[in-house]
């Protein structure tokens, strides 16, 4: 049941709203609703039921295990959450002077100067607000540079075909062309389809490293030159940045200009689909385009460096500076987890991945990339399976639904048949892992005795498998 | 080790499981010259206990104020239910509703969300959500000069819309080309005039911005607008708040056929101040605009056994699809933040978010009156305001706003910062959360600070 039809004419969440208050009798007639808007006429104890009893229709990380490859579904601290909620921070304004938030503006400082150290940086905003909106303010900032220098004739992003799709959408926002590049059979940049894109057309290469097939780069020393010396600029998307925390940096790898995830990275929650915080980080020569606001420290006290301090900025990300709610709790995470705790963040991210992906390969598995070690992440690939009884990969994702763990990743990257990425990230413990393990024995011995028993999963979900193709057809965007 | 559940053992297991002599091995891909020695410049870990102390501690520093700033950011009563739910692991530490079957709280909290936008704003079709208002106002920009013919690439703004949306929006359009078009306002009545229009008719635009209240506050004639962007094939692109909707016509009624996309920032809904994020930005339109809106949809649908059911779809507009040739590149929503909005409408109702409107719009009409009774303080406009109002002091609006704030009184924003002909004007805002004392409050110390008179200590004699 949805909340309106709850709804009872009449029927109110009495004390949380003022009884009645005086008419508007000075505002224009015309101006005024006539018909009051149709929203749920309920009782508090109504919505609360509602809403909690919908809660659990869904799994999470605090419910279940969750290897959304590319995700990072870790767990997200309490404290992170609880602190973050303190009511000085909930209540101080935006526009409120900095002389009457020197506490929350330290902790602000405090992060911006970690996430520098962290990434190896020379300067970090933390204005944007996702991912995506970082890949924007980057892609933005090379943009910036390049005319800066009368460096006009760079019209084009280089990105490879393994890359999300953020990547080449945030190239079209900022007025770039795509130039699309292939993956070798070991999963590297194909250097030779590098060399033979790049150019005086080139402003920049966009590099996921770990890449999203969940190796490393082998030859980022070289990609790097490759681009550089092609005048071009190189862009970091940390989307996988959880697998290397302070073991390498971005900046030392030579990269211009970065975002980072701090709902994967720093365990800050992903809230079903936001909000998150893409700070961006960028080399000595691009700092001054960092989009605004960002904190600066003078002789103690903390403040906005805002249009007047930075004249060649590629500006405002939103209103009022970011999700700063999701910065606290980034904040508070990587206070608790400290200097030892980032790296440990990567060990065992990363340890996690290879034994999940031994074990798998030891139970039959097919990976994509056998020979490889696994960064945090890995793919499986079922074309085999797929091949011999018909079971997809996205059949195989519902029917884990059935056996208690969120399906992977499926059907990205693109490039390789029937895949699930696997990322099971560092606070799993190993037997977790196992069981997860057998769960997919368990699926796999299911498609090839009673394949239609897989293809029709989920069977034991709040909901059967959905119609997506009806969804699209006869749109139903809203209750009528 | 906090967060990680390893023992010695458990280690030791899994790599001999891998193969592998130690962790270090593992990262032996990587070529050696990168690999970074430590990090110094990160501090050592600390206990919960200690960190719970010093994030207090640095709370503890910025302290209470009594706020009368308003300027796209409101306080208003949150009800306690809001954020208890919310906060609820389930909603909290979910994912992006992808895996449907496993999401299908999500993704009924998104459908009546779209449900309530579309209610609130009188238009067809609501996505799940955008950043925030003014990256909502730039999405807006893009779709209407993607949606209109012959690629006009030229939006005309009011210059009554919040300039850091003007700011924002700027920043994401300019590098596909397209011109954002200041539009004066009348200076006495603090609004756009329709006939101040006429100069911007000769040439084409993809669409006219039309805020409601404004800026400052002040309502604007929205059904002229409306009518004036379609009569010169424009699309017309309201900014409101959506709170104001309880009492305000709805933007699918302005003008004779309704405005074609509405945006605005979500944070009156049940989204705490929180120094400025996050909150959520909003997205609706009309129905024929539906393929061209950025952002996640979610429609209603069945399972294979008949049964109502909710997935993510119209996904070939998004960049996981569609790649360089998306909608846009966003591949988020503030899920949380509509998810407080969606609990917060439906505790409020329609009368009590009409009260809510009611009340705010009295209180800021009472401290208009009680701050413009003050000599040398007048109001700064003429036309009708709806929660928020703007006046003029004779004196120095910093230094008047710093000796407020002395006093624990945030006194309003200074205009003049934005808009340097307004350098002596104050906009402030009094919502429900105002008592009758904490708005004579502030007029005593406004009066008081600019007839020059000191604070009596604490404990003077009072005869």
């Amino acid at each position: 049941m949805l909340i309106y039809e709850h709804s009872r004419p009449g029927r109110r969440a009495g004390g949380q709203t003022p009884v009645s208050a005086p008419l508007a009798d000075d505002l224009p007639a015309e101006l005024l609703r006539v018909e009051p808007p149709r929203l749920p006429e309920v009782s508090e104890l109504d919505v609360v039921r509602h809403y909690t009893s919908l809660s659990q229709k869904n799994f999470s990380i605090d419910t279940h295990f969750y290897p959304l490859g590319s995700c990072t579904m870790k767990y997200n601290p309490r404290a992170c959450h609880s602190l973050a909620m303190l009511p000085q921070f909930l209540a101080r304004h935006p526009l409120a002077d900095a002389d009457t938030g020197q506490g929350f503006l330290n902790n602000m400082f405090e992060l911006q100067q970690m996430l520098k150290e962290v990434t190896g940086m020379a300067a970090v905003s933390m204005a944007p607000m996702a991912g995506a909106h970082g890949e924007f303010a980057g892609v933005a900032m090379i943009r910036a540079y390049h005319d800066s220098r009368n460096d006009s004739e760079r019209s084009e992003i280089i990105v490879p075909d393994a890359a999300h799709g953020t990547n080449p959408a945030t190239a079209t926002m900022c007025g770039y062309t795509v130039r699309e590049i292939p993956t070798d059979r070991d999963g590297n940049v194909d250097l030779e389809a590098l060399k033979a894109v790049v150019g005086p057309k080139t402003a920049g290469l966009m590099l996921t490293n770990p890449s999203t097939l969940g190796v490393f780069e082998k030859t980022i020393v070289e990609i790097q030159k490759i681009v550089h010396e092609a005048g071009g600029l190189t862009y970091y998307d940390g989307a996988n940045l959880n697998a290397i925390l302070g073991r390498v940096r971005p900046g030392d790898m030579g990269f211009d200009v970065i975002h980072m995830n701090l709902h994967k990275t720093f365990s800050t929650p992903h809230g079903g689909g936001g909000p998150g915080a893409g700070p961006v980080g960028v080399s000595e020569r691009l700092s001054p385009f960092l989009p605004i606001p960002y904190v600066v420290e003078d002789k103690g006290f903390y403040r906005w460096a805002e249009e007047a301090d930075c004249p060649h900025s590629i500006g405002r990300m939103s209103a009022f500076g970011g999700n700063m709610g999701v910065l606290l709790r980034a904040w508070i995470y990587a206070r608790l987890i400290g200097r030892d705790g980032m790296r440990r963040v990567s060990d065992y991210a990363t340890l996690n991945a290879n034994y999940l992906a031994a074990e798998l390969k030891k139970a039959g598995f097919d990976l994509a990339f056998p020979e490889r070690r696994a960064s945090h992440e890995f793919i499986v690939t079922l074309k085999k399976l797929k091949d011999s009884t018909g079971v997809s990969a996205m059949d195989f994702a519902k029917r884990l639904l059935d056996y208690g763990f969120h399906a992977p990743t499926t059907y990205f990257p693109m490039l390789v048949p029937e895949c699930l990425l696997i990322e099971p990230t560092e606070t799993e413990s190993r037997e977790t892992l196992d069981a997860f393990v057998a769960a997919m024995v368990k699926v796999r011995d299911e498609a090839e005795v009673e394949p239609d028993l897989v293809k029709g999963a989920p069977h034991t979900l709040p909901a059967k498998r959905l119609d997506d193709v009806k969804a699209a057809r006869e749109l139903d965007l809203a209750w009528k | 080790m906090p967060f990680i559940p390893h023992t010695e053992s458990d280690v030791a297991g899994m790599l001999a499981s891998i193969g592998a002599a130690d962790i270090e091995a593992l990262f032996d891909e990587i070529p050696a010259g990168l690999r970074c020695a430590g990090l110094p410049g990160i501090p050592e870990g600390l206990s919960e206990m200690a960190v719970t102390r010093l994030t207090q501690e640095r709370a503890s520093q910025d302290g209470f104020y009594l706020n009368f700033i308003g300027a796209g950011a409101y306080e208003h009563h949150i009800p306690s239910a809001v954020w208890q739910i919310v906060g609820r692991g389930e909603y909290y530490s979910a994912y992006t509703p992808y895996q449907a079957e496993a999401s299908q709280g999500t993704l009924q909290l998104i459908y009546e969300y779209q449900t309530m936008m579309t209610r609130l704003t009188g238009l067809d079709v609501s996505n799940a959500s955008l950043y925030d208002g003014a990256t909502a106002l730039g999405e807006a920009v893009l779709m209407a000069v993607r949606a209109g013919k012959g690629d006009v690439r030229r939006v005309l703004v009011p210059a009554t819309v919040h300039p850091r949306y003007r700011a924002v929006a700027q920043a994401m359009v300019k590098n596909q080309g397209v011109e954002l078009v200041t539009l004066p306002y009348c200076t006495e009545c603090g609004h756009t005039l329709v006939e101040a229009l006429e100069a911007y008719a000769g040439q084409p635009a993809a669409a006219l911005v039309i805020p409601q209240p404004n800026f400052f506050g002040v309502l604007e004639p929205v059904d002229a607008l409306t009518d004036w962007a379609h009569a010169h094939n424009m699309l017309a692109i309201a900014v409101v708040n959506p709170m104001s909707l309880a009492l305000l016509k709805a933007p699918g009624n302005w003008g004779g056929k309704g405005v074609d996309i509405c945006v605005g920032d979500g944070q009156p809904l049940g989204i705490p101040l929180s120094s400025g994020g996050p909150y959520f930005g909003f997205m609706t339109c009309k129905q024929a605009l539906v393929r061209q809106m950025p952002g996640r949809i979610v429609g209603a649908t069945v399972d294979k056994d008949g049964k109502r059911g909710y997935v993510l779809t119209l996904q070939a507009r998004e960049q996981h699809i569609r790649r360089a040739k998306a909608t846009s590149n966003i591949c988020s929503n503030q899920g949380l933040m509509m998810a407080a909005a969606v609990i917060h409408a439906a505790l409020m109702g329609p009368e009590g978010l009409k009260n809510v409107c009611l009340a705010s719009h009295a209180n800021t009409r009472v401290l208009l009156d009680k701050l413009t009774a003050i000599p040398k303080v007048k109001a700064a406009f003429t036309g009708a305001c709806f929660h928020e109002a703007a006046i003029r002091v004779e004196d120095n609006v910093d230094e008047v706003l710093r000796a407020l704030r002395a006093q624990g009184i945030l006194g309003g924003y200074a205009v003049g910062r934005d808009y340097p002909e307004l350098a002596d004007t104050i906009l402030f805002c009094a919502t429900e959360t105002k008592t009758g004392s904490d708005m004579d409050q502030y007029a005593q110390q406004l009066e008081r600070i600019l007839s020059r008179r000191r604070e009596a200590p604490p404990c003077a004699y009072k005869s």
